[in-house]
Order: structure tokens, then sequence, then C-alpha cells
């Protein structure tokens, strides 16, 4: 071997891009870049990015970070669902369609991936990071550096699923990646790495960030807040991290064991040499089946939160909610199997998992009526997050009824891998998930930028999302029931046809709905001053509401006593005051180590990817040294004394 | 944040997220586990384990770990009452015999490839090259950390609440590389070779 191929490894101008579709991307996602440095140069914004957003340890900000790149996602994942229902409402009868059968196989995976990993994860920490510390009273996380770590992690994982458009080409083996299609044997080429690596990082990051929560909610509650004094969300949040905890490691070994097959030509899970690619399908969904409660959980928290704050009225059922979330939390671990009935792991074991699924119906049902009984004689103002909210009960009812159909053995034999599961899965994804982000998000942007967002438009996206989304998903119902499977990019029955068209036409119901969440953020922006609000814009219950909008960094001053369940609302009711007393508070000092392990983390990734060992190396030895250089600097911290903090607030110490 | 007012609760924040970590990397060891057990049968065309493994290479080796595990902690016990020069004594101690471990640990496995059954041989060989890899590849960032701190305490005149929190969390980490070893020569080596 000589020292040219060492230094680029298995990199070859073969792996540039050749069908036009993916060529416009991959010039036009640089360019994006360029013109977003571009602007921040004009506007001499460097520093300030560096300073209050790149190297900051603020829960908040970094929150902000992850909600910003999520929407960014988004979009990214929506363009491949155009090019996905595209495809479909065309190719029939023989009709070419736009894209060919590889590019269309990695539009899905990437379109899988993003949504997942990117959109959803992101969403969901976001959310997290902005709201948790507030609403249990505390100034932040319990490791703010590892925070930061994380989201970068996060970031670096990003940008490898999108540079795969630039070179190289993404997996195509699906958003699971099973082998042994995504073996050596099958998939030699990069594509799968990048999957595989992508997922890694980011994986890693949603770890940590798992344990960070965990030990925030469990030791940096305000003082006289008990377990069952927590708001909801907090409850979903700290089931969730438990979640995280127990799953994500379980994806880590899987996808390094995989990676392990690929590269050092291991026998884990091909056909030959004794490996069982049927162990992967087990692994991985062992990970994967707590991974959907753990993006749904936290949006159970978030309408708990919602409804109790616009229907005037504390939630209903307190302890049945915990219970349910504890419930699910155990549940969600033994019904992995349900994923794959058809692989023949006999009856009897078929029947204790569609027994155990369809279980879960019953947790999940309290918690759907003890929603609905909250409203009941509630003074109920039908702000834009109750619209979500709206959407999310009637959508996520559909979706976990037709759940409950496919716990059934009997009936997943017929509909296994078909589009009535993609119309399953998307019924929960997008109704439970995607719309109680969205509510979140509207809930708690005034907290954090001090104005809240154009009602009107915050109305018109939920309604068109919701309409889109009948459109886009009922046919497929339809469609998995006339046998159509899914991933398919062509088909001969005529009689499909004109409701693949009717889903494409849901697809551009709901951009729409997009444009107008990316219309009323702009409006909203450029407005700002006409929606400036205080504190407590919706008559809130908990405790962040106690605080001015924008929430300051230290999020408290005065750290809060509480002493009742909606803690706010109570002293509202009986005109008191907050106990707590002002002191000297430590907060944690900026730091750029967590952005640069990230960047040592992605090369690590991107030299497994090429094979360019030399760089796999550096990288390696840089995260450790980066990682010694924080925990031998003992100086973290800085305190902000009484006299400062009495007079930001304007009175007397 | 308000409740890390003093360095005792600091102390115990940092100590249950060490914790918890430790509980995520027993699942990733879980994993690892489950999945030698399932493959131990599919030696393909290669060897079994019986045929591989020297038992009683493999005790010696866990001896040198438990005696390493014994030194870490009259390490912590030394500093904390305070006495430096043993606790670096211990600390070294603790160090040459993590780096005889993982010798002896490379050792078979450089034996085991140069006889021809390597990790891709069978899946059984892959599985348990990744799991005893693994463990060794934390073995060997603990040698790293570990000798990260030897450095530190040794430029320190005094010994700090701060080192002793520092070298507890490695003693964590170091005992707990010793119970995931214990079920690897549980669960790869007796089982492996006499089941």
């Amino acid at each position: 071997m000589n020292v040219f191929d060492f230094l680029i490894g298995r990199m070859s101008p073969e792996y540039f891009p050749s069908d036009p579709a993916t060529i416009g991307a991959a010039i036009g996602m640089p360019l994006g870049v360029l013109g977003i440095a571009a602007l921040l140069t004009y506007f001499k914004k460097w520093k300030w990015l560096w300073r209050e957003y790149i190297t900051s340890l603020d829960a908040k900000k970094i929150g902000v970070m992850y909600i910003v790149v999520a929407l960014v996602m988004l979009i990214r994942g929506f363009a491949d669902t155009l090019m996905i229902r595209a495809q479909t409402a065309i190719a029939a009868n023989g009709q070419q369609g736009p894209i060919d059968a590889d590019t269309f196989q990695q539009v899905f995976t990437a379109h899988g991936t993003i949504m997942i990993f990117f959109v959803a994860m992101g969403l969901m920490f976001g959310l997290i990071n902005v709201a948790l510390p507030l609403l249990i009273g505390a100034r932040d996380v319990a490791f703010p550096f590892l925070n930061s770590v994380s989201f970068w992690l996060f970031a670096a994982g990003m940008i490898l699923v999108n540079f795969a458009l630039i070179f190289g080409g993404f997996s195509a083996g699906g958003w699971l990646g099973y082998p042994p299609l995504t073996g050596l044997e099958y998939s030699p080429g990069p594509g799968v790495d990048y999957w595989l690596w992508t997922l890694q990082i980011a994986g890693v990051g949603s770890l940590l960030s798992g344990i960070n929560f965990f030990v925030t909610i469990i030791k940096c509650r305000a003082p006289g807040m008990t377990l069952m004094k927590m708001p909801i969300f907090a409850w979903s949040v700290l089931v969730t991290t438990v979640l995280i905890m127990l799953a994500f490691p379980v994806l880590t070994a899987t996808l390094a064991m995989l990676s392990l097959d690929r590269v050092f030509d291991m026998h884990f899970f091909t056909s030959t040499g004794g490996g069982n690619p049927m162990l992967y399908v087990n692994l991985i969904w062992a990970w994967g089946h707590p991974e959907v409660y753990i993006l749904v959980l936290p949006a159970f928290g978030i309408y708990s939160e919602i409804v109790a704050t616009f229907a005037r009225k504390a939630i209903f059922g307190y302890k049945t909610m915990v219970a349910a979330l504890i419930g699910i939390m155990f549940l969600s671990f033994i019904v992995w199997q349900h994923h794959f009935f058809t692989m023949g792991a006999g009856a009897n074991v078929n029947a204790f998992f569609g027994i155990m699924t369809a279980i879960i119906a019953i947790p999940t049902g309290v918690k759907i009526f003890n929603w609905l009984f909250t409203m009941y004689r509630g003074r109920i103002l039908f702000a834009s997050p109750m619209w979500w909210f709206m959407a999310f009960v009637v959508t996520f009812t559909i979706g976990g009824a037709t759940g409950v159909m496919m716990s059934v053995p009997a009936l997943d034999f017929q509909v296994h891998n078909t589009m009535f599961l993609v119309a399953h899965f998307h019924n929960v994804i997008i109704g439970g998930v995607i719309f109680g982000y969205f509510a979140g998000i509207t809930y708690w942007f005034p907290k954090i930028f001090g104005f809240t967002l154009h009602e009107g438009l915050g109305k018109a996206s939920a309604a068109l999302w919701q309409i889109g989304f009948i459109l886009a998903f009922l046919p497929l119902y339809a469609l998995g029931l006339m046998g159509a499977v899914r991933r398919i990019d062509s088909y001969t029955d005529p009689s499909w046809q004109p409701l693949f068209i009717v889903s494409a036409i849901g697809v551009m119901v709901i951009g729409a709905g997009i444009f107008a969440m990316v219309l009323q953020i702009a409006v909203s922006i450029k407005n700002r001053k006409k929606y400036v609000v205080g504190g407590d814009p919706w008559n809130g219950r908990t405790l962040e509401w106690s605080v001015p909008s924008p929430a300051p960094h230290y999020n408290f001053a005065i750290t809060p006593i509480v002493e009742h369940q909606d803690q706010w609302w109570y002293e509202k009711e009986h005109r008191q005051k907050n106990k707590g007393v002002l002191t000297d508070i430590e907060m944690p000092k900026n730091s750029p180590l967590g952005f640069y392990i990230a960047i040592a983390a992605g090369l690590f990734g991107f030299g497994v990817i090429w094979h360019l060992w030399w760089l796999v190396g550096l990288a390696f030895v840089a995260i450790i040294v980066l990682v010694i250089t924080r925990t031998m600097n003992d100086d973290t911290t800085y305190v902000i004394t009484k006299e400062v903090l009495a007079d930001e607030m304007g009175v007397a110490a | 944040m308000s409740t890390h007012t003093t360095v005792s609760e600091k102390n115990a924040t940092a100590e249950l997220g060490f914790w918890m970590y430790l509980m995520t990397d027993l699942m990733l060891f879980a994993s690892l586990f489950a999945t030698f057990y399932i493959l131990r049968v599919g030696v393909a065309d290669g060897p079994t384990a019986a045929e591989v493994f020297d038992i009683n290479y493999v005790m010696a080796q866990t001896l040198v770990l438990l005696a390493s595990s014994v030194t870490s902690g009259m390490a912590l016990v030394s500093m904390k009452f305070s006495m430096k020069k043993q606790a670096l004594v211990f600390l070294g101690a603790t160090i040459l015999l993590g780096v005889g471990f993982l010798a002896l640990e490379l050792n078979e496995f450089i034996a085991l490839a140069t006889e021809g059954n390597s990790w891709t041989t069978s899946a059984f060989l892959s599985s348990y090259f990744t799991l005893v890899g693994t463990h060794g590849l934390h073995i060997f960032i603990g040698l790293i950390w570990a000798s990260v701190l030897f450095v530190a305490l040794a430029k320190q005149p005094v010994v700090s609440d701060n080192h002793v929190r520092k070298l507890s969390l490695f003693t964590m980490f170091w005992h707990f590389l010793d119970l995931v070893w214990i079920f690897i020569f549980a669960v790869v080596y007796v089982i492996g070779v006499y089941a």
C-alpha cells in the first residue's frame, strides 16, 4: 500500500453524485451554508454567535440550537417526502417516475433516519433543555458542560448525514438497516457506514443527555418539590431518561457490531461464518421500541401542561398520570418482538408479545381520558397550542387503534411491511410526537424570547397539518389492505394510483402547513414589538411563568420554595409571595471544548466511513486530550453576587 | 445551580451521574454478553471455545486484575487519610497491574490470531474478540485516566477534597470493570470451556 492510498483511504471521484436531483441538492446545500456564513460576516455576528451560542452552557440556549437544527432538518426530511410521494403518484403501470430505484431507496432511508434522529429527537431534547430546568425550579442542568457535548455530538451526526448527499451517497437499507442487506457483501459502499456513524455519534449524544436530565431531576429540584409535586412534564422526562439510559447502550452496541462486520470482516450478522441476522433484528428493536416511547412521552408531558393551563384547571388524575407513565416505561421493554411477528418465533412467543402490546393501550388510554376530563368543565381558551392538542387527540387515537389491530399476530401477518404499517406509525409519530413538540414550541416560545408567536398563522399551520395528514395517510391504510408493500418505487395495479395521488396531495397540504409555520416565525420576529409579553402570558400554573420573559440566564434570581403542586398558580390565587431568599449563585463559565470534542467525533466517524485510519487515530487522541483538558480544569464556574442580582431585579438586597 | 452550594452536594451529584453512566455501560456489556451467548455455537469451520481457551492462563489474568482492584481501593483509603505518598504508591501499583493485565490479554489475542483463529474465522470468535476487547478498551481508558490522576496528584503539595472525589470516581470505574471481568470469566471462559 503506498502513501497516497493510505492518505485518501477509499475516497475516489466516482462517489460524487451523478443523478440530477442529488447534484442539485449537493450544490444547493453548501451554497446555503455559505450564504448564512456571508450574512454572519456582513452583520459582524460571528463573535456574538461564538459567545452567545456555540460556547454557551446555558440549557435554554442549547435548547434553542436543538430546535433550530430540528426545524431545518424537518425541511430536509420533508424534501425527501416530496420525492417519495411524487414517485409513487407517477410510477404506475410501467410509467417512469422522476427518480431511479437506488436513489429512491436512499431517499426513504434518509427520510426515516433524519425524521427520527434529527427532527423528533432534536425537538424533544430542545424542549427539554428549554423548559425542564425552569419547570423544576433549577438554575441549570446537573452537568452543563456534558449538555453542550451532547448537543454538539447531535450536530456532528446531522452534518455527517447531510454530507453523505454531497459525497458518497447514503444507505439504501431502510432506517433500521437490517443485515444481511446492509452487510459488507451486499452494500460494500460507504452509504451504510454514513448511516451507522451518523446514528452512533448522535446516539452517544442522546445517551449522555439521558444521564444528564435524569440526574438533574433527581438532584436539582427546587427545595420542597417532592417527586409527587413535580409537573407532569418533569415526570415524563424522568421516565424517558430511564428509557434512554436502558435502551441507547443497546443501540450503541448493535451499531458497533454491524460496523465491525463491515470494517473488520467479522461475522455477527452475516449469513455465513455462523452469524445470525435475526439477532440484529432483535437487538435493534430492543432499542427501537423503547425509542418510540422515548419520543412520545415528553410530548405527553407537554400536552399535560398545555391542557391544564388552557383549561384553567389542575391536571385531572395526577397520580394515575404518573402511574401510566411508569406502566408504559416497563411495558415498552417487553413488546419489541411485535415488529417481526412474521419471522417465525412461533405461536406462543407471538401471543405473549401480542398481548403485552395490546396492554399498552390501557395506560395510554388513561392518559387520553385524563386530558379530556381536565378539559371537562374547564374554561378552555383555544389558543394555538390547544389546536395542536385537539389535532393530536383525534390523530393519535386513530393511530393507537390501528396499533392495537396490528398487535394481533394473525392480522399482522396480513399487513406486515405494507403501507398499513407506514400509515400507522406516521399516525402516532406525527399525531403524537410532532404535534406535541409544535405545541410546546408555541407554548414556551415567549418564555425564551419575550414575545409570542403569531396566533392566526399558528392555528392555520395546525389546521393544514391536520387536513394534510388525513389526506396523506388515510389512503395508505387502504393501500396497505389492498396489498401495497412499503418502500415500493413502482407498481402495476392501476387501482392503487388514485389513492397514491390523494396521498401526494396531502403531502402538499402538509407542505403548506410547514410554510405557514415558517411564515409564523418570520412574521412574529419582524413584528416582535407588537407581541411582547410579560412573564406570564398564558396565565400559567408552573414555576417557569413566575420569572420574567425572556428568562434570565440564571433562570431564578431567588430559588423558589415549593409547597404545592402548581406552586405558581397557588401563589397567584392566594396572593402570596414566594418564601425564597436572595443568595449568591454559582454559574458555569462558557466553554468551547464541547464543540471541539464533537468536531473530533465527527472526524472519527468520517475516518471510519472512508477508511482514513490516520484520521481515526488522530481524532481518537484528540478526544482523549480534550476530555483530559476539561477534567483538569477546576476553574469552570463564576459567582453572581446577591447585590448584582438585586440590582437586576430592581430591589434592595 | 441552587443546590450546588456546597462541595458535598456537588460530589453527590457527580457521583449519581457516574453511577448512571456505569449502569448504561452495563447495558452495553449486557448486549455484548447476550450476543456472545447466542453466537458461541456459531463456530462455522473454526474451533470451539474448549479448543482455544486455556483456563489456567485466564485464571492468572483474573488474579492480576483482582489485585489491581485491591490496590486501587487502598489508594482511595490512603487519600481519605491524606497519606499522599502511600496513595501514589498504591495508584502506581494499580497502573502497573492494569498494564500487566492488558499485556496478558493482548498476548492471548495475538496468539489466537497467529494460529489462524482471528475474528474473521467465525461468529463465535467475532463475538469473543468484541466482548473481551471492549472490556480491554475500557481498561486502556482507565489506565490513561489513572495516569493523569497520578501526575496531577504528584504535582500537588496537599491532598484536596477535589482529588479525593476524582480518585473515588476512578475507583468506582475500576471496580466496575473488575465486576464485568468476573462475568466474562464465568460466561466466556467457564461456560465456554466446560458447558
